[in-house]
């Protein structure tokens, strides 16, 4: 098989991966303007929320269900509880916020589980599929991966263009005011934007643990990718993630597969930088915000 | 004066150090290097407004600069060698500050956050120079002949407080002088600094380097405190721990990165020797310091939602106000 073929499919395959977690950075962003650095902190706490309910139950799909539950919980309760207060302050107040809601969850993780690594189960094979006798680098799990990633992309954009609240929330995000003068619950739904964020982070970190494996800071490095991924896609669109994920994904795959996959993180900061210097406004916005 | 008031807070210190306690001389000299970082940290974030994730990373420049100079010139002045290690990590922090000038709130911090994750697997990826996953030793300083009655641990602590205290000498002043003005100017409004004459984007990047240059010096002293230059030693957790220096000593003020420094460095062992009266679970007790810190984070953050430093502003408002009856109204307007 050709090295670049094998390259470019899982390149596609941890694309997806990097696209829920840059999805979930782009819910957060566009509700409440404020960039969730403890985003992959709360993927990484609810993946062990899972972990110890199928340890529990030794069903894998109940864990995967709480993990999205717990993720939607997390989420309005970090938005209700202690972001609502500084969404409208200077960014750095929020930006330190979240940095602590990090370490407060990569701290006390360890306390309840341990910090060792962990070995985490996955519902389909992460071996290679072989196809008569010749195997292709597509496991099982990867598709599962692609699929699931493509379903939750569509029933977002189902919900936020078709549906009444779907057009609530679009409206509290982006004219506060004028909405809560038409009668929209804005704080509600900013709260229930956090938490769609938050389980789309779930996803993520549930999606990562197999390959990857699970410890306290497994996902720091997929924030990184997520960040440079929603920031190729503008920040602000969720197109614009999944896109921005699939290409994060094959960049990393040629940088890991030609130059050595510890590089890949240094490759997303020398991509991350690259983009902020030519094009600081994403790929896929079309009116640009206006800075001073 | 603020010079002279280093220099006798160091000097109790060299005289207070207590050469029978190991431990205890080895946790000052981590005060010292956590001072500095801290130090270099606030004057880019509290006085010029940018944040930036990255300087454990730039730590960890500066001890890879240290292992690399020393594994070729054995016996090279510790001075010289934390001369090359400030210079070294100042050049690469014009690659990051250039980019960093053109960048924005949670921008620059993300951008920063990736220098933090990403720098550690540059060394691992090049370990022929680096050393791979077990890092670099860096041999310890002994002191010379003439003192060698001085435990080597006491005079790292020492050779420490030099640099420390000159850190801290020349930051004061720099501060004071246009340099620093510009900083707070383009912290307050960039336009307006702009309009005054102020080079914006040259007096960020100057900032940057300034507080990078720092990273370096403290870094490559944290090389001679582990005697080791490794990837683990320069985790992301590091570069918060400096901004938790920062945090809780208070943005922008460089007394307030000696305090943060002695909490950073104190607390955590401070929490492992409650063990002897109340027992805790290892796994609890290792991870106290840090969800401790994340609650300061937080908590500094709801409790002066305009920053630390709108907090200050408004407390020393309050007692101005009181200070002048009538002056209450316009304080109550902020």
């Amino acid at each position: 098989m050709n090295y670049f073929f094998v390259l470019t499919l899982t390149g596609v395959a941890a694309g997806m991966i990097y696209a829920a977690l840059a999805l979930a950075l782009v819910l957060v962003w566009r509700a409440t303007r404020v960039v969730n650095f403890a985003q992959g902190a709360m993927a990484m706490t609810t993946t062990y929320i899972a972990l110890a309910v199928i340890q529990l139950t030794g069903n894998y799909w109940f864990g995967f269900i709480v993990a999205l539950a717990a993720g939607l919980l997390l989420g309005a309760v970090a938005e209700r509880g202690v972001v609502r207060w500084v969404e409208n302050g200077p960014p750095l107040n929020a930006v330190i916020l979240t940095l602590g809601l990090l370490l407060i969850l990569e701290a006390v993780v360890p306390m309840i589980w341990g910090a060792q690594i962990r070995s985490f189960p996955a519902p389909f094979s992460i071996a290679a599929m072989q196809v008569g006798a010749a195997f292709i680098p597509v496991s099982p799990f990867n598709l599962f991966t692609v699929g699931v990633v493509l379903l939750v992309m569509v029933a977002l954009l189902v919900l936020f263009r078709f549906t009444g609240l779907g057009l609530s929330m679009r409206a509290a995000a982006f004219a506060p005011e004028i909405a809560r003068l038409l009668g929209v619950r804005v704080g509600r739904l900013l709260t229930f934007g956090w938490g769609l964020a938050t389980m789309a982070g779930a996803l993520a970190g549930m999606l990562v643990a197999p390959t990857l494996l699970l410890y306290p800071n497994n996902m720091d490095a997929i924030l990184v990718y997520g960040f440079t991924a929603a920031v190729l896609g503008g920040l602000d669109s969720p197109i614009g993630a999944l896109v921005g994920g699939l290409s994060m994904g094959l960049a990393l795959s040629f940088i890991g597969g030609y130059l050595g996959p510890d590089l890949e993180t240094a490759g997303a900061l020398a991509i991350l930088i690259a983009i902020l210097m030519l094009r600081p406004q994403g790929l896929f916005v079309h009116a640009a915000e206006r800075r001073v | 004066m603020l010079g002279v008031g280093f220099l006798l807070v160091a000097a109790l210190v060299v005289w207070a150090i207590d050469p029978f306690d190991p431990f205890l001389v080895y946790q000052l000299s981590s005060v010292c290097y956590f001072a500095i970082g801290a130090a270099g940290l606030t004057v880019l974030t509290g006085l010029n407004g940018q944040l930036s994730l990255g300087h454990g990373a730039l730590m960890g420049i500066g001890a890879y600069t240290t292992a690399v100079v020393l594994k070729a010139h054995t016996d090279l002045n510790p001075a010289l060698v934390m001369g090359t290690a400030t210079l070294v990590t100042a050049v690469a922090s014009i690659i990051v500050g250039a980019a960093a000038a053109r960048l924005r709130g949670p921008y620059l911090a993300g951008a920063t956050l990736g220098l933090a994750v990403g720098l550690p697997g540059v060394a691992v990826r090049f370990s022929n120079i680096f050393g791979g996953d077990a890092g670099t030793s860096i041999p310890a300083l002994v002191p010379p002949d003439a003192l060698s009655s001085i435990a080597p641990e006491v005079w790292l602590t020492w050779i420490g407080l030099i640099p420390t205290v000159i850190t801290f000498v020349l930051l004061a002043n720099l501060v004071r002088t246009r340099y620093g003005r510009d900083f707070r100017a383009i912290r307050e409004d960039e336009v307006a600094s702009a309009l005054n004459g102020i080079r914006v984007a040259r007096t960020q990047v100057l900032a940057f380097v300034l507080s990078g240059a720092c990273a370096g010096l403290a870094g490559s002293l944290l090389g001679y405190t582990s005697n080791l230059a490794a990837p683990g030693s320069f985790p992301l957790t590091l570069s918060l721990l400096l901004l938790a220096a920062v945090v809780i000593g208070g943005l922008g003020t460089l007394p307030g990165a000696v305090w943060g420094a002695l909490v950073v460095v104190f607390v955590p062992s401070w929490i492992s020797s409650l063990n002897d009266t109340v027992h805790l679970p290892s796994a609890v007790r290792d991870q106290l310091p840090l969800a401790l810190f994340g609650a300061v984070f937080v908590v500094a953050m709801l409790a002066f939602p305009h920053g630390i430093q709108g907090g200050v502003v408004r407390l020393w408002q309050f007692r101005a106000s009181r200070r002048r009856p009538g002056a209450q109204e316009q304080a109550a307007d902020l």
